[in-house]
């Protein structure tokens, strides 16, 4: 296939509609638009489901009843949008239906703007509603990474009956890149023996998220947490970048991952040995990865896009072992690659203790400025 | 190798999409690019900008604070960004919009009346086609007929009857901007 | 110069005192602002500027506060009349208002409307009905005209599957708490002079105490129409107006008692 440039939203929705994604349902909001304008002709043009819903709460309950009938479903929305689909989003995972999420996170909290931003790392990697589940998210830093995660996506939705999110930020949706698209695959409706289809020669399907039996209730949560430690054992994703002989090591995914791409040649063409260590997976976390690294790096620079989210996931990782240090941006400010290498030159010169608290050290450079 | 172009002026100049055609022109010849707009309310009447970058390998950062190629194709722009070129780098300043020299003597700018070229080749709207000429006769990061053979695979059916013009206003830039550039000192 | 031509006696155009001197964020010819500085006018002229307290949607007039100068708050997207509530719950004697668009007030704030509405919350709400959302860049909003063309309807509004656009005054029209519903227009000064009116009446119908209040205002938005600001109003006038007649939907005795 031809290499095409194509803007992250629409690359994102033709990569769904590739994957055999059936129904779409999704509600205006910058800076996601352009995957739920171009979802407006694509799928009709193939007889598939869009609604453009009167709100993000119809829009994800809208998802929660097609992903009853075992097709490939998806909706798409931004930080604010996205909180408001909490709700649907537990019972989603509290009936144990497959669906994709796309989040484009913008700055926050509140309104906030339309800025690039990773401010919902915790609430989409955490859980967000109410219950305990576990969603999936894979978090892209390219818009052919994304691209190629999309039938993934639908793929470990289905697989683990759960919640898969796309995890990227206004930037990868706006940017345009030369992206290779996958064929079409055509539509695949399995025959689950769990959705619902009308019960034409066989027994009825129920789906509910209610069990008031709470034995029954405790049941079901291990059966959805049995799941997860499946996916946690099978789905982990990363990519690392000149980690052969690194010393240091950043970690950080997403835009901030590939804005540190850019600081670690930089630093080593000043002869700085650094790596990068990127998560795509940032939910399972790979959390027995960095854990090796611990034994190779004399310290870790995470970078966020946020207060220091994934710092908190990576410190779990690490244990105190080696010295962490944090640099986060945030409300929508896009960090530059000269500020991470000034954050690893800074790292060289006065590594730190491990039982340093990262995060309040970097508040504290913060409110200097 | 990388190589990063920032362009910036009114919407409506044509800024995003003279970095699109650099973008697809660099994606034809098997570069790695990335193409960053900024987006949201400013669109709305205000300045309009976007990045560029090129690259033979993965695209870090799709941004960069000090650019070695910069086109502003107006005084707003001019302020706002002539200081941000790096330091042996070149600058094409729209003068059909802007009513002063640069004043940086540690870059390579020239200073172009992209409007009245673009019109004298067939239509003042391809102000932007004439700056892109202009840039790539001083930063050699793709040629002339790399862009024009992406215009042409590209442009919108519709649109395809402007080629000719589009490649001569090209072509005129890039002229002009061989004779008239101010070198680094 | 401008000193000799402006004093008292020949002045027939100022700044009314509760408008802000802020240079507007809409786009020209978008009719937002007149909205605006009607309610700025009828806020001043009822001596009520320093009792007000405005409640700005998500939408274009996001930064209504940014002009009309006084009191407000920033509800999230649809949520102003619950908000307006909470405020007024606790300033019973204040005159609180909120300003929404279509997507805002009728399609992810319904439900916050109509139960508004329904409670008789001794609220005024500034409709205004542009068809489209305006500031996420032109999708189709709950009163997109059917055929009409938006960034999410890009093959014109398909009412089989897209369904049909809501005439709101004419539904909460039908609410016992409501108190005075009517739809005006922005297109020419005769209209514009009209809704002045029903948002004097309006604001009266909450200083009275005389419950919910509601004064839709059909409005330009050239920008997600895609046309320019003149025949933006001749749009609306001949295709907006047929969809969403102009008139009274609802008006409480009391309300018509108040003789404005
Ligand atoms: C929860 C949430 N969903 C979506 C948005 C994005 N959004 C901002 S304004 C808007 C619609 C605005 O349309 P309308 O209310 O008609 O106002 P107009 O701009 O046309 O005046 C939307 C969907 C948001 N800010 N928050
Ligand atoms: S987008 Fe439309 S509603 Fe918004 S300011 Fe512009 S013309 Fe007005
Ligand atoms: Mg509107």
């Amino acid at each position: 296939m031809a290499r095409e440039m194509w803007k992250g939203n629409e690359a994102i929705a033709e990569a769904a509609v590739r994957a055999g994604v059936e129904a779409y349902f999704g509600y205006p909001i910058t800076p996601q638009n352009e995957v739920l304008e171009y979802l407006s002709h694509r799928m009709p043009e193939l007889g598939r489901a869009f609604v453009q819903a009167e709100s993000e709460p119809a829009a994800i309950n809208m998802v929660y009843g097609a992903a009853c009938t075992g097709a490939r479903v998806m909706t798409s929305s931004s930080s604010p949008g996205i909180s408001l689909m909490q709700e649907g989003l537990s019972y989603i995972a509290g009936t144990e239906v497959p669906m994709v999420l796309v989040n484009v996170m913008r700055g926050g909290p509140g309104l906030g703007n339309i800025a690039p931003s990773q401010g919902d790392y915790n609430q989409i990697c955490k859980g967000g509603g109410h219950g305990d589940y576990h969603p999936i998210v894979l978090a892209p830093a390219s818009i052919q990474e994304a691209v190629d995660l999309m039938p993934v996506a639908f793929e470990l939705a289905h697989k683990y009956l759960n919640i898969c999110t796309i995890l990227i930020d206004g930037s990868i949706g706006q940017m345009m890149e030369p992206v290779t698209l996958p064929e079409m695959q055509p539509v695949i409706r399995k025959e689950y023996d769990w959705a619902v289809s009308g019960a034409k020669g066989r027994k009825r399907h129920l789906l509910s998220s209610i069990y008031l039996d709470v034995p029954t209730e405790e049941k079901v949560n291990l059966r959805i947490l049995g799941r997860w430690r499946e996916a946690r054992e099978n789905e982990i994703r990363f990519k690392e970048y000149y980690l052969d002989d690194a010393e240091y090591i950043i970690i950080g995914f997403g835009t901030a991952g590939r804005i540190a791409l850019s600081a670690v040649r930089a630093a080593r063409a000043q002869g700085i040995k650094v790596g990068l260590f990127r998560p795509i997976s940032v939910n399972p976390f790979p959390y027995k990865r960095v854990e090796e690294l611990c034994k190779q790096a004399q310290s870790f620079l995470v970078v966020e896009m946020n207060t220091g989210q994934m710092l908190k996931d990576v410190q779990v990782a690490v244990r105190n072992r080696v010295p962490v240090r944090f640099y986060g941006r945030l409300g929508g400010v896009m960090p530059f690659p000269d500020e991470f290498v000034t954050e690893i030159q800074e790292m060289i010169k006065n590594p730190g203790k491990p039982e340093d608290d990262p995060a309040d050290l970097w508040y504290q450079r913060m409110i200097a400025r | 190798m990388q190589t990063e172009v920032f362009l910036a002026g009114f919407g409506g100049q044509g800024v995003m999409f003279a970095g699109q055609v650099l973008s697809y022109a660099a994606m034809d010849i098997g570069k790695e690019v990335t193409w960053i707009p900024s987006y949201g309310p400013e669109m709305r009447g205000g300045t309009a900008n976007c990045t560029v970058v090129i690259a033979d390998e993965e695209i870090g950062s799709p941004l960069v604070q000090d650019p070695p190629a910069v086109i502003v194709m107006n005084l707003p722009s001019l302020d706002k960004y002539e200081p941000t070129v790096k330091p042996g780098g070149v600058l094409i300043v729209n003068s059909s919009m802007v009513d002063r020299d640069v004043t940086r003597s540690d870059i390579t700018w020239v200073s172009i009346p992209c409007n009245e070229i673009a019109e004298e080749a067939g239509d003042k709207r391809m102000a932007n086609i004439v700056a892109t000429g202009a840039l790539l006769a001083l930063l050699p990061v793709l040629t002339l007929e790399d862009v024009e053979s992406a215009l042409k695979a590209h442009m919108p059916g519709r649109h395809k009857h402007l080629l000719p013009k589009n490649v001569e206003a090209l072509k005129r830039g890039a002229e002009y901007a061989k004779k008239n550039a101010r070198k680094a000192k | 110069m401008v000193a000799t031509i402006i004093n008292p006696e020949n002045l027939v155009y100022a700044r009314p005192k509760g408008f802000t001197d802020t240079p507007s964020h809409y786009c020209p010819g978008c009719t937002h602002g007149t909205a605006h500085r009607l309610v700025a006018e009828v806020l001043e002229e009822m001596n009520v500027l320093d009792k007000a307290i405005g409640v700005a949607p998500v939408g274009c007039a996001v930064f209504a506060y940014n002009y009309i100068d006084t009191d407000f708050v920033q509800a999230a997207h649809g949520r102003a009349p619950a908000m307006a509530t909470g405020i007024k719950r606790v300033w019973p004697d204040r005159v609180v208002f909120s300003y929404q668009g279509d997507g805002d007030l009728a399609s992810i704030g319904m439900a916050e409307t109509v139960h508004a509405a329904a409670r008789g919350e001794n609220i005024t709400i500034i409709f205004i009905n542009n068809a489209i959302y305006g500031m996420t860049g032109g999708q189709m909003a709950p009163t997109t005209l059917p055929g009409m063309k938006t960034t999410s309807s890009p093959n014109g509004r398909d009412v089989e599957t897209q369904g049909y656009p809501i005439r709101m005054a004419e539904l909460l029209a039908t609410l016992d708490g409501a108190g005075y519903i009517v739809r005006r227009s922005l297109h020419d000064p005769a209209n514009i002079r009209k809704a002045k009116k029903a948002i004097r009446t309006a604001f009266e119908a909450q200083v009275h105490g005389l419950g919910f209040s509601l004064v839709e205002l059909l409005s330009t938005c050239n920008t997600g129409w895609g046309v320019t600001p003149i025949q933006s109003l001749a749009w609306l006038e001949e295709h907006m107006i047929p969809a969403f007649p102009l008139g009274d939907y609802k008006i409480a005795p009391e309300v018509a008692a108040l003789k404005i």
